[in-house]
């Protein structure tokens, strides 16, 4: 599909969504609204848990906050519901903010746990409030107004309500493909591979969960100047979950997933209504939620792609339009060669009663190739870990460019100009080529997440588009950039991890077993890039146990055996040291 | 608040407390080997004070019809998954497992009930129908992404959750029970009146921890739960069947859930849906324990007993609240106490 049938699509859906009013029955344009205002809420969901992997149980509690702000505001104390917007949005935002900042560095399930914690407690808190009406709720809530037309009737706040979910679309399409949407998308490869991008994994948490938040108190103030009457039943944690099921139904990863799954699940939720009563008398509003859950769990049995992921695979490959020459982004002032780059002195990790790195001191000068060998367990990796800050060090310091970063956060140290592959690749399968590199970018550019939702910083992409697709070009990737990472080779995943390291414009590229599983007239060319990059002026730090690989390419080699430096030196020197012998070889025969 | 007050509130705190102790030790059980959080155990709870309390009305208890329907379920599912893998002879052994049993458990409880069975044989006949619930789900729902991530199987834990909740109350209608005490007696600490209830259920916490204790040091099948605890790959490499293994830990975490629904069954007032709060505070306790040791979630429990119990006292109404934003706190606590590998990532 090409752009131009793409924007025809939307374009027609618009004209749909305008067109609906003037056709539909009342009934169902009010099945619409709330179709629309549930999206919202879903749309943020998908964006958490979907693009950013953080499963939350309590979106609904943020409908609620929003909900019951703007209800103090307009029915308790009278003022605009435009009033009751702001208040909406920043308390909830700001609950957001403060829940995200205690929670978000929680991993995994216990996050997720901690959402249906906070979720149940501001429901509770909804129903035991005296001046919210306790579990009676609160009525009398104003319509919103816009100029002298209040939108009383169902088909006026529709207009509104679809204005809305449309611009909501737009802009989070936009943002994903955006500079910090990119880091949203990549979160879920996990801590140590966005930290290593010079991304602060918490911060981009803690914005996409304030997104989400946004999102969901713009659903709630649009639900309660819809139904004019709100209590803390739609804000439960049975709500929690049925929002999580639009946003995985329609397809986590996908924005407009989350409108498919407010669709689909709400009118699912009309039908069984419809229906169930003639299947079983008296007993319906029971079956419905069994009926509801059990169609979650097959669902999340058998069908968890969604459905929107499921369609967009049967469509038409979009064409993309490959990076057009563009100004290049700025570069990073190289040390002079020869200058001390790393200098790591007496450093020490434990792991509980194992020491993985003793007392290992070296040196790696600016535009050295070095090499650090060993056998299997010596604690290169490890070496490494401690080198790029994704793990602590123990004992002992390492400085970079004459600063130490011993105690720096790992995004820090990336930002410093050390950038990294890894022994078991972390790169995001679902990705393009190009997307992947562009990761690589991040450090160097600036744009936002209201720039980036509103395309405003086009230039910024354009030259770093271009960068990403030059260092894919320089690797021997460039002929196909909106290929999948995940249908690559494992070798080639290897070399595309390079393409991402240098997109940062490092002083030391640190890359760890960079030849395992590929060819052998791969690996020349791998060997002939590493030397161009050298003749570039950029250090480099490689594990390898290719020893043919290691011995034609580095200019000095480190040897770990058992956590301890064995020895140092020029390769023919440590080829020929009886000790390197014994360490790999067992013993001299 | 005087001395007398407090006493009074940490010794009902702490019966409270005993009561969660059971069904955490029971998510912790079930955490372990087959790394679900199981949200519905405090369903169970629930379910099995209503199974008695229809004993006790000489009424056929809803759970009859909640068994028959799971296991027809369970059973349809395994036979055609058996026909697909192309293994029908291993059929007449699974119908008998999935239907069969939980029939015969049925058909027991159906024949016992015309003789008008004294108080212990009904509280035997409410554990027995209440057992196969957990292994029957866990063949419905788990069985089929038994390898899926930690977070899957949580959403679908609390999806079940809320079925369960439905099912309640089509089986068991909405009027809440309140079984009769099991013990009369009464004694005094100190000065402080303390009932024979407060005893029993603080003795059975005690009990059924000691024999979990034991059944996990001293027994074969005890030891084989433990290892598939630890790894799963390695323990199917020895033999073990972490699916067994898991059915196993589901019967076990029944029996201390149910345990625990007929001890608060006479304290409190129980609802088709009040066993969410029980396994959700069940569960806070639990994460106490780091979702893996046993003592420390005992402790975990007593703990939100107790804290709930002086929470009751200065604000009945925002009691839960404050019992769930106490989650938050140990949450990081444990997360910070505990080094946690690369999350797991699910494309």
């Amino acid at each position: 599909m090409t752009a131009l049938q793409i924007r025809l699509i939307v374009v027609a859906a618009i004209v749909c969504l305008v067109a609906a009013p003037f056709v539909l029955n009342p009934f169902s344009i009010t099945l619409l609204n709330y179709i629309g205002i549930y999206s919202l809420a879903a749309i943020g969901l998908a964006l958490l848990t979907g693009v950013g992997g953080i499963v939350s149980f309590g979106q609904a509690a943020f409908v609620g906050i929003a909900a019951y702000a703007t209800a103090w505001v307009s029915a308790l104390n009278g003022y605009s519901p435009w009033l009751g917007l702001a208040l909406a949005l920043v308390t909830t935002c700001a609950v957001a903010a403060i829940l995200g900042f205690v929670t978000l560095r929680l991993g995994g399930h216990f996050l997720s746990l901690s959402t249906v914690a906070w979720g149940l407690a501001i429901a509770f808190l909804f129903g035991n409030i005296e001046g919210l009406g306790r579990y009676n709720g609160l009525s009398g809530i104003p319509p919103i107004s816009i100029g002298p037309i209040a939108l009383v009737e169902s088909w006026q706040i529709y207009f509104l309500i679809w204005a809305i979910v449309v611009a909501v679309l737009l802009l989070c399409y936009n943002l994903l493909d955006s500079r910090i949407g990119r880091a949203m998308r990549a979160l879920r490869g996990g801590n140590t591979l966005v930290e290593s991008l010079g991304i602060s994994a918490f911060q981009i948490k803690l914005v996409t969960f304030v997104l989400a938040a946004f999102l969901a108190a713009l659903s709630g103030w649009l639900y309660a100047h819809l139904s004019r009457f709100i209590s803390p039943g739609p804000f439960d944690a049975g709500m929690g979950i049925e929002y999580l099921m639009m946003a995985m139904v329609g397809g986590a990863g996908s924005v407009l997933g989350g409108v498919v799954g407010a669709a689909i699940v709400t009118l699912l939720k009309n039908a069984v209504q419809d229906y169930l009563p003639l299947i079983a008398k008296g007993a319906s509003g029971q079956l419905e939620i069994v009926a509801f859950s059990a169609m979650f769990i097959l669902f999340l049995q058998r069908a968890r792609q969604g459905i929107v992921p499921f369609l967009a695979d049967l469509l038409p490959e979009p064409k993309l339009s490959v990076p057009q020459p563009a100004p290049p982004l700025p570069r990073r002032e190289q040390p002079a060669p020869g200058t001390l780059l790393v200098k790591a002195k007496g450093v020490e990790r434990r792991f509980g009663g194992l020491v993985a790195v003793n007392n290992v001191s070296f040196e790696v000068r600016s535009g050295e190739i070095v090499g650090l060998i060993g056998p299997n367990g010596a604690g290169k990796t490890t070496m490494f870990n401690l080198l790029t800050g994704a793990l602590r060090v123990d004992r002992g310091e390492i400085a970079f460019a004459g600063r130490s970063i011993t105690h720096d956060q790992q995004c820090h140290i990336a930002r410093a100009g050390i950038a990294r592959t890894f022994q078991h690749v972390k790169l995001r399968p679902r990705m393009t080529l190009l997307d992947n590199v562009l990761l690589g970018t991040y450090a160097r550019t600036r744009t936002g997440l209201i720039a980036g939702a509103l395309h405003l910083n086009q230039a910024e992409e354009a030259s770093a588009r271009y960068e990403a697709l030059q260092q894919l070009e320089r690797v021997g990737l460039g002929d196909k950039p909106f290929e999948l990472a995940g249908n690559l080779p494992l070798g080639n995943q290897r070399v595309l991890e390079i393409a991402r390291a240098l997109a940062a414009d490092p002083a030391l590229l640190v890359l760890d077993e960079p030849a395992a599983g590929l060819r052998r007239q791969e690996k020349l060319k791998l060997a002939e890039l590493l030397r161009s990059l050298r003749a570039d002026r950029l250090t480099i730090l490689l594990v390898e146990h290719d020893m043919e690989f290691v011995m034609s390419l580095v200019d000095r080699i480190v040897v770990l055996d058992f956590g301890s430096k064995l020895c140092e030196g020029e390769p023919a020197a440590v080829r020929g040291d009886a000790r390197v012998q014994e360490a790999y070889l067992g013993g001299v025969a | 608040m005087t001395t007398d007050i407090a006493a009074i509130l940490a010794i009902d705190g702490i019966a409270t407390g005993a009561v969660y102790v059971l069904v955490a030790i029971g998510t912790v059980l079930i955490f372990t080997v087959t790394r679900v959080i199981f949200i519905p155990f405090g369903d169970i709870a629930a379910f099995t004070a209503l199974t008695l309390a229809a004993l006790d009305a000489k009424q056929l208890p809803g759970t009859v019809g909640l068994v028959v329907v799971l296991a027809g379920l369970a059973c349809l599912m395994e036979a055609v998954s058996l026909v697909r893998a192309g293994e029908q002879r291993r059929l007449p052994q699974a119908i008998f497992f999935y239907l069969a049993l939980p029939l015969i458990v049925v058909g027991i409880v159906w024949l016992t009930m015309r003789f008008d069975p004294p108080m212990p044989v009904r509280l035997v006949l409410a554990l027995l129908l209440i057992l196969p619930i957990s292994p029957l789900l866990d063949r419905i729902v788990f069985r089929p992404i038994a390898d899926g991530s930690v977070l899957l199987l949580l959403t679908v834990s609390v999806a079940l959750h809320f079925a369960l909740v439905g099912l309640g109350l089509l089986f068991f209608g909405p009027e809440g029970v309140r079984t009769e005490p099991l013990t009369s007696l009464a004694t005094e600490i100190a000065g402080i009146h303390v009932s024979g209830q407060t005893m029993l259920i603080l003795t059975a916490a005690v009990v059924f921890s000691g024999l979990l204790f034991a059944f996990f040091d001293f027994t074969l099948i005890g030891k084989a739960l433990r290892a598939t605890a630890v790894n799963r790959t390695g323990a199917r490499l020895m033999g073990i069947r972490p699916a067994r293994a898991g059915t196993i830990a589901y019967l076990l975490g029944s029996l201390l859930a149910g345990v625990s629904g007929i001890l608060i069954a006479p304290v409190n007032t129980i609802f088709y849906d009040s066993g969410f709060l029980i396994g959700l505070k069940a569960f806070v306790g639990a994460i106490v324990g780091g979702m893996t040791s046993y003592p420390g979630a005992a402790l975990g429990a007593l703990g939100v007993g107790v804290l709930e119990s002086f929470a009751s006292f200065e604000s009945s109404t925002l009691k839960d609240v404050i019992v769930f934003s106490l989650l938050i706190p140990i949450l990081l606590w444990r997360s910070l106490a505990s080094q946690h590998s690369e999350e797991e990532v699910e494309e």
